[in-house]
């Protein structure tokens, strides 16, 4: 006997209309804001017929340049998302002293800085690093494209996957209200019913995904794929901070995978690992999702390291000081990386020597990385300086960097860290170096790379107002947080009685707002330069007098990046070419052999996410249909064995033509 | 270093590119290989959740009330002879004998299936018993380390009938090779894996 509630559920699982928070005015103001800015992009899309140009020039396409822009592009969008939960909380946390509760009820709130945390880490930074690893890790090592093209498109829209999961959560129930690793017991569904951990598992599982094929793929790529000649140590020193990366990310997530298996099989199936009864243990998840989310900080952070070697002895006109000792730092913080996961909860109670052992590996990993900033400053001493943007937030980033690294040894002091565990001195310590380090990087590597992506420069006076704000910003915003958190205020609060400590929240919630400026003039630069692009552009390919492969080549780069695959004698492969006389060849070219595009990766990724949504909500039925959808397109691929074509001579001698002519009419 | 940075003397000509067309072979083994050991990390994790929790009964069933040895001594051997049995479809392709191959994979995944099948029997068993993944820590660290164990030998089951298929339509092709080669390391690694599950978890739990 079916009821007709019985059959509503059947069909849609615990989907309600409830579900869309229609009484929640911000949200309707940013679902209004969001349906009309998508709405007139998507009929800007249409309007002038580019759908199928998207899709088949860009959606389906397995060049490692174009995969690593949708990368970098998902991340700004990204970025604007998880900054306005940054705003949303700045706001409410100045004004929330005394009998004024803020704007933000508490269950509102606790999703936000979720969210907040999330988004930034997952879908702002990992996609951001990843796809500046995309794009130029197999132009620096003179390769036509990644070991494992299809592959790398599919990462790609798993993560957009992901994103995708974690935005509706936004409109279609809740998110979590957890804290961004989502603790056990309260994470359980015995204290978190609702959909909103569900949310945050399913759209970590489908990134991740993306994220560890990802990084699987880039290892074979170093491995295998470099030019004749390149030694290890011949490699540019962003290939080996990717590489290192790259480990990490294999070593890494696999770990967190598993144990989002084994909280989802407590909330979905009734299992004992995390509970507080029948034997389940918490700190089991704690002590594995740091295992996980301590490397995961390097993962980001390694990168931004390569941005700055390259940027600095490129902008300081020499060779980089040190590189071997900079090789052995980075594989040694690789190393210890996972040496140090106890650190984010000494509090656990684990004893005095287990601590000690924690807190003095945690100490050491400042030896490596204080090398590399002397390594940096070495290389800057009696270089010729060229302070364009690039070197700029290099410079603005050794300072910030050096702050951050203090007060993150200051925290690996057991004693001292009971005192600021959760508190907003952490806050304070791991923006300080994810902004200071990783954000800096990030907008470093933009400025460097953007005129080989795209064949013009950044515009400079917007690039400026960005800097300025955002550093200027970034060091209101947060100084203020290591004051208030030696004062004893815990994190993740949304309403203070003491009204004494209401003026520092004032002036971190100015910070915000500079740096929301600084964010804005991002995108107008963006958007300045694309329409200065011919004054702007880059004729030789070269703009930046730069030193490695990647500059060797046209910008944009062709399809197949190197006409001929480039043989390697020296570190800094480019300077060493252009200092003995290089001549580029003219002729003799020959059918280039490269992969074909395909949309298997795009709609594999729609059917992991609809997956994704149906077991959130519930929908068996929907879940078991879109896991078969799965399986029988990945099997359906692999039966397409003609991958690959050639580009026949004829189009690289028109392609290599036209560059000549570019070079002739720049000299 | 090995190789010095200036091999030429100054003056002579230096080449700055190769003009044939490189290519880089192997990647895919290396890039599987890479890929087993990320999988095999997800079975750390499993592992040491069990070493932690394993001996949480909350008063329940315990491993030695559970574990029937003769079982999983038949169920190990099943999994053992298919890891033997695929070797033998690997030398069948070394010598290109299509047909050969063919057979020593379908009798791989006679005994795959066989393995699968007595394991779904004792989960069945012991759910029946009341011993059930939610009944403490203990069972469900169990289940969840076996079954993942359980579900990679099926999913490698399905790549075997589709392998089978494609080397039916294509032949010994190199893609298909390549494929072979991949799912035999995948296959080995599963063998690997339950002798750490055999072990650690029967053997040393019924010990305790």
């Amino acid at each position: 006997m079916f009821s007709n509630l019985d059959l509503q559920k059947l069909v849609f699982g615990r989907l309600t209309l409830e579900a869309i928070p229609y009484h929640e005015p911000i949200l309707l103001i940013t679902f209004a804001m969001v349906a009309i800015g998508g709405g007139a992009l998507l009929g800007v899309i249409t309007y002038y017929k580019a759908w199928a140009y998207l899709w088949t020039d860009w959606f389906t396409s397995v060049d490692h340049k174009k995969i690593g822009i949708m990368y970098v592009v998902l991340a700004i969008v990204m970025l604007v998302r998880g900054f306005s939960d940054a705003l949303l909380m700045r706001a409410q946390q100045a004004i929330s002293f005394g009998d004024n509760q803020g704007y933000l009820p508490p269950h509102h709130y606790d999703q936000v800085f979720t969210a907040h945390g999330v988004i930034m880490i997952f879908f702002m930074a990992m996609p951001f690093v990843t796809g500046l690893m995309n794009f130029v890790v197999p132009l620096q090592i003179g390769a036509r494209d990644v070991a494992f093209p299809f592959l790398n498109n599919f990462s790609f829209w798993m993560t957009v996957g992901g994103a995708i999961t974690i935005m509706l959560s936004l409109f279609v129930g809740e998110f979590a209200r957890t804290g961004w690793l989502a603790y056990p017991p309260l994470s359980e569904g015995t204290f978190s019913p609702g959909v909103g951990v569900d949310y945050y598992i399913w759209a970590l599982q489908i990134a991740g995904i993306g994220t560890t094929l990802s990084g699987i793929n880039l290892i074979a790529t170093i491995v295998k794929m470099r030019a004749p000649g390149m030694t290890m140590m011949k490699m540019p020193i962003f290939v080996w901070t990717s590489l290192c990366t790259n480990v990490l990310i294999v070593a890494a997530f696999p770990i967190l995978t598993a144990v989002l298996v084994l909280l989802s099989l407590d909330r979905y199936v009734g299992t004992h690992f995390f509970s507080n009864d029948l034997g389940g243990n918490p700190m089991m998840y704690i002590n594995l999702i740091w295992i996980w989310g301590h490397p995961e900080v390097y993962i980001l952070i390694l990168p931004a390291f390569g941005i700055f070697s390259e940027v600095t002895s490129t902008f300081s006109g020499k060779r980089l000081f040190g590189y071997a000792s900079m090789v052995y730092a980075t594989v040694v913080i690789t190393i210890l990386s996972y040496l140090v996961w106890l650190h984010h909860f000494f509090t656990m109670g684990s004893g005095a020597s287990v601590n000690s052992f924690f807190g003095i590996t945690t100490m050491i990993i400042s030896i490596p990385t204080g090398a590399k900033i002397f390594n940096w400053l070495f290389t800057m001493y009696r270089g010729r300086i060229r302070y364009e943007l690039p070197m700029m937030w290099t410079v603005a980033f050794i300072i910030t960097f050096v702050i951050g690294g203090m007060t993150g040894v200051m925290l690996a002091v057991p004693p001292a860290d009971f005192m600021l565990h959760n508190g907003l001195f952490l806050i304070a310590h791991f923006h300080n170096v994810i902004i200071g380090g990783v954000v800096f990087g990030l907008m470093a590597g933009v400025s460097y790379w953007f005129p080989k992506a795209f064949g013009f420069r950044l515009n400079e006076f917007w690039g400026h107002m960005s800097f300025w704000f955002w550093v200027v910003g970034f060091y209101f915003a947060f100084m203020p947080l290591y004051v208030l958190g030696f004062m004893g205020v815990t994190r993740r609060l949304s309403h203070f009685d003491d009204p004494s400590l209401q003026i520092w929240f004032v002036i971190a919630a100015f910070g915000a707002l500079l740096i929301a400026v600084g964010i804005a003039s991002f995108i107008i630069q963006i958007v300045v330069s694309f329409r200065n692009r011919e004054a702007l552009a880059d004729l030789t390919g070269d703009p930046w007098h730069g030193r490695t492969l990647e500059w060797s080549t046209a910008s944009p780069p062709p399809d197949y990046n190197f006409a001929f695959t480039p043989m390697v004698h020296d570190l800094d492969t480019w300077a060493d070419m252009k200092k003995r006389g290089y001549v580029r060849p003219l002729e003799g070219y020959k059918p280039i052999h490269m992969p074909k595009n395909t949309g298997a990766g795009a709609i594999l990724s729609a059917f992991a996410t609809i997956f994704g949504f149906a077991m959130i909500w519930y929908i068996w039925w929907l879940a078991a249909l879109a896991l078969f959808a799965i399986l029988v397109t990945a099997i359906g691929h692999t039966f397409n064995y003609r991958r690959d074509f050639y580009i026949p001579a004829e189009e690289v001698v028109a392609t290599e033509g036209r560059r000549s002519q570019l070079l002739a009419e720049h000299a | 270093m090995t190789h010095p940075s200036t091999p030429t003397a100054d003056g002579e000509a230096l080449a700055f590119y190769v003009a044939e067309d490189a290519h880089a072979e192997g990647s895919t083994m290396l890039g599987f290989w890479i890929y087993l050991m990320s999988d095999c990390l997800i079975f750390a994790v499993l592992f040491a959740t069990f070493g932690v929790l394993g001996r949480n009964y909350a008063a329940g069933p315990s491993a030695a009330e559970l574990f029937e040895l003769p079982t999983v001594a038949l169920n190990t051997a099943m999994l053992l002879l298919s890891s033997i049995t695929f070797g033998f479809a690997m030398l069948a392709m070394e010598k290109e004998k299509l047909r050969t191959t063919l057979v020593w994979m379908a009798i791989t995944g006679l005994f795959g299936m066989a393995f699968v099948g007595l394991e779904l029997n004792e989960f069945a068993h012991l759910i029946h018993d009341g011993a059930t993944p939610q009944r403490s820590a203990f069972l469900s660290s169990f289940f969840t380390l076996v079954g993942t164990h359980g579900l990679h030998v099926s999913v490698g089951l399905i790549w075997i009938v589709t392998l089978m298929v494609q080397l039916g339509l294509y032949g010994l092709n190199p893609a298909n090779k390549r494929r072979l080669m991949c799912l035999s390391m995948f296959w080995h690694f599963l063998d690997v894996v339950w002798i750490g599950v055999f072990s650690f978890v029967y053997l040393v739990s019924v010990l305790q």
